[in-house]
């Protein structure tokens, strides 16, 4: 029933697109009103996908298996949170949401911009509804959440146990907030660009826009980390693995908008580098979606290969690029009469350095993620482009990227002068100090490691100052430095004093280091509602004879019959304790990986700081306003 | 001759393309040193000579063929044509087991003998790594 209801509100819906499109083009010859028609229909159509959604999730949580999605992706024994979560741990419902999103923006968007000109209003929506008619069709054609099969099966084939995690539950609606909110700002630059309306007040509008996205992106891609933390089991927090890039990319190109939108909404220049930065973000985040959904990329986003559905993608984003390079060389003027120049030193110009850095990294990162792709289909040979890769061309460049990040919100608008800016210098001299101490002190005597330590602590100290000294001016943009500047640190520190110990020991045995003993003392079994635990039981005990006990358990799950290991992690502000266990089959011995992460917490805590200097910036207009 | 403005875009544009192709110079370069090759047991007979740069073997964990001491974790890697022998010190995924695909990435001692610094973890438990499947179908 539920799944019947579902399946006829997508084809509703459809029909509201179709509907709104209508409407829209007629108001387009008729300015003077904008149709209430179309608000309704926008906020109807909302509220089918919504309704279409709930029907999904009614039918995961009644296993209602006559569903082809709920009986390839459910089980009776599931715990009910994660019969829920398992709605979006697919790819039929996890296109259901994108739908959610796009459509939940369309109507936010609608009744947040009445101030807007109207053109402009209707042409958003109309490009808006491109996207969504197109998701519409990709969704009801090649992956329907709503195809049943008969004979209805009595036990549906389970959700991927590694899937079946909080972290995991949260991730896809979060990033897909921030992903599919990109839409918004595209279909919107393309409008304001035909209603030539790139202006102050639209850069001021579609601000808001940009930092939402940009918020929920970060806090997306900070909880997919998270959970590749503790649950894949190897101590880390980014691998440079494609489908964690994919993600990076867009938030790259997003936050170089961010800062292109701040000069925009003062001085009304750099038009066409937001227009093409806009166009890019959605851009990025299509293709993202299309090599996870293709199977190209082989992940645990990759549901069921299905050539057909990759193509669908490939083909409607290619319709959306030419569509938008249309738009941006035939209806894109840039104002001649408007171009106020600016001096050498001044924001204009950090931000502008501040740009071709963020574009340098997205095209390593674009690089090395599609290099391998590119050279499988030309010439059959595999490869893949490892962490080295990365940090090789990424490290060196931080350094000025971080100096820049200190120096350039210091600089006034147009022309600036660096008089009295001798406290500048002197920080420098502090933290290039600092970090020389601090080198010495962790034995790596590299020269690079000094002069990134240091510039990571000079925009730590000089963030710091503005916290006292400027107060709430700019607090917002000095908020997201200082957590950028702490999470640069953080992960240095995380980096340099990591230990790990990798051993095989059997029930009873104890392995010995000059440094800790590691006594495996025994393991308990237990019965859960859809799983087995083995849980073993590890006293370590370190140079001070302080005994840490720490339970990393093997999950035997019932279906899909799949065993996950799930680290224990005891975690304090200045470091983690990290361990996994994992049996090796057929094997008396249990493989052990026991480590020590320092200042893991501040990764992820500084990742919350920058996502709350946006949150800030929104919070402050809305009480300015 | 020129005014300011069109000398000021003259050095504008000279200076995207210097910083352009300079960085398109370091990538290359650097993906020209970090690509990891992936090759099957076979691929590694009929090797000119072994290098000593780091690569990737893919196959199928032959069976009987795990055995594991407190150090070590040693198994043979096959594609049914031919076979090498891993061995590894680290920690292994859950879903590694004999009869299963795997990826081991590391250095050749010799055409026999590989000494794996890492097994890739695979997802859920139909996967096959694409370059198993090809190994194993044989290009």
């Amino acid at each position: 029933m539920a799944s019947l209801i579902g399946s006829y509100s997508l084809f509703f819906g459809l029909g509201c697109s179709l509907l709104v499109v209508f409407f829209s083009l007629k108001d387009l010859k008729n300015l003077n009103n904008l149709d209430n028609k179309i608000l309704s229909l926008t906020f109807l159509q909302f509220l089918l996908v919504v309704l279409s959604f709930f029907g999904l999730i009614i039918s995961f949580v009644n296993s209602d298996f006559s569903n082809l999605t709920v009986f390839n992706h459910s089980h009776t024994t599931k715990p009910l949170f994660y019969k829920i979560s398992g709605t979006w741990g697919n790819h039929e419902g996890s296109l259901l949401l994108w739908l959610l999103v796009l459509t939940l923006f369309i109507f936010l968007f609608l009744i947040r911009s009445k101030k807007e000109p109207k053109k402009y209003r209707i042409l958003t929506i109309l490009f808006q509804q491109i996207i969504i008619i197109g998701f519409f069709i990709f969704l009801i054609k090649t992956s329907n959440p709503f195809d049943y099969i008969y004979p209805v099966p009595k036990e549906g084939l389970g959700l991927n146990p590694i899937l079946q995690d909080p972290a995991l539950a949260f991730h896809p609606p979060i990033l897909y907030l921030g992903y599919v909110g990109t839409s918004i700002i595209f279909s919107s630059v393309l409008a304001a660009s035909v209603s030539n309306y790139i202006t102050k007040e639209w850069a001021k509008h579609i601000k808001q826009w940009v930092i939402i996205s940009w918020i929920f992106l970060s806090l997306g891609i900070l909880l997919g980390s998270i959970w590749a933390y503790y649950e894949l089991g190897w101590g880390g927090f980014w691998f440079w693995d494609p489908v964690e890039n994919i993600s990076l990319m867009p938030w790259l190109a997003l936050t170089t908008l961010l800062h292109c939108i701040l000069v925009l909404e003062k001085k009304s220049i750099l038009t066409s580098w937001v227009i093409i930065l806009s166009i890019a973000t959605f851009t990025l985040s299509m293709s993202g979606t299309f090599l996870v959904r293709s199977g190209i990329l082989n992940s645990v986003h990759t549901f069921a290969n299905d050539p057909e559905r990759g193509l669908f993608i490939l083909i409607f984003l290619f319709t959306l690029i030419f569509l938008s390079l249309f738009v941006f060389f035939f209806f894109h003027k840039t104002d001649k009469k408007n171009t106020t120049s600016f001096f050498l030193l001044s924001k204009e110009t950090s931000i502008l350095v501040n740009n071709w850095f963020m574009m340098y990294f997205l095209a390593v990162v674009l690089i090395g993620t599609i290099y391998p792709i590119f050279l499988d289909v030309i010439s059959s040979q595999k490869i893949s482009v490892g962490p080295p890769f990365y940090h090789k061309l990424i490290i060196p460049f931080l350094i000025p990227f971080l100096l820049m990040m200190a120096i350039g919100p210091k600089l006034n608008w147009i022309k600036s002068e660096l008089q009295n800016k001798f406290y500048l210098a002197s920080f420098f001299v502090i933290s290039l100090f600092l970090s020389f101490m601090i080198i010495r002190m962790l034995e790596i005597s590299i020269l690079i490691n000094t002069v990134l330590f240091a510039s990571a602590f000079y925009l730590f100290f000089i963030t710091l100052r503005d916290f006292f000294i400027k107060g709430f001016k700019n607090l917002a943009q000095n908020i997201a430095h200082f957590g950028f500047s702490l999470l640069i640190l953080s992960i240095l520190f995380n980096n340099f004093l990591s230990t790990e110990i990798i051993t095989n020991l059997k029930v009873g045995e104890t392995y010995q280091s000059n440094k800790l003993t590691i006594n495996f003392e025994k393991i308990e079994k237990k019965k859960m509602q859809n799983f087995e635990a083995i849980i073993g039981k590890f006293n370590i005990k370190n140079e001070s004879d302080y005994i840490e006990i720490l339970k990393p358990e093997l999950r035997i799950y019932n279906q899909p019959n799949i065993v996950t290991s799930e680290a224990d992690i005891k975690t304090n502000l200045f470091s983690d304790k990290f361990m996994t266990m994992n049996l090796v089959q057929n094997q008396e011995y249990f493989n052990i990986r026991y480590q020590k992460k320092p200042f893991m917490i501040w990764i992820w805590f500084s990742v919350l700081i920058i996502s709350f200097g946006g949150l800030f910036s929104l919070l402050k207009k809305r009480y300015e306003s | 001759m020129y005014g300011r403005k069109v000398k000021l875009r003259f050095f504008f544009i000279l200076l995207i393309l210097i910083t352009l192709s300079l960085s398109v110079f370091l990538i290359l370069k650097s993906l020209e040193e970090n690509v990891i090759y992936f090759q099957s047991p076979s691929e590694i007979k009929v090797l000119a000579e072994v290098k000593k740069n780091k690569i990737r073997v893919g196959g199928m964990v032959k069976n009987n063929s795990i055995s594991v001491q407190s150090e070590e974790l040693k198994f043979v890697i096959t594609d049914f044509k031919n076979e090498i022998m891993v061995s590894y010190s680290g920690v292994v995924p859950n879903l590694f087991a004999e009869g299963k695909g795997v990826v081991a990435e590391g250095y050749l001692k010799d055409k026999n003998f590989f000494l794996a610094t890492k097994i890739l973890a695979k997802h859920d438990e139909n996967y096959m790594p694409p370059e198993v499947k090809t190994a194993i179908e044989g290009k």
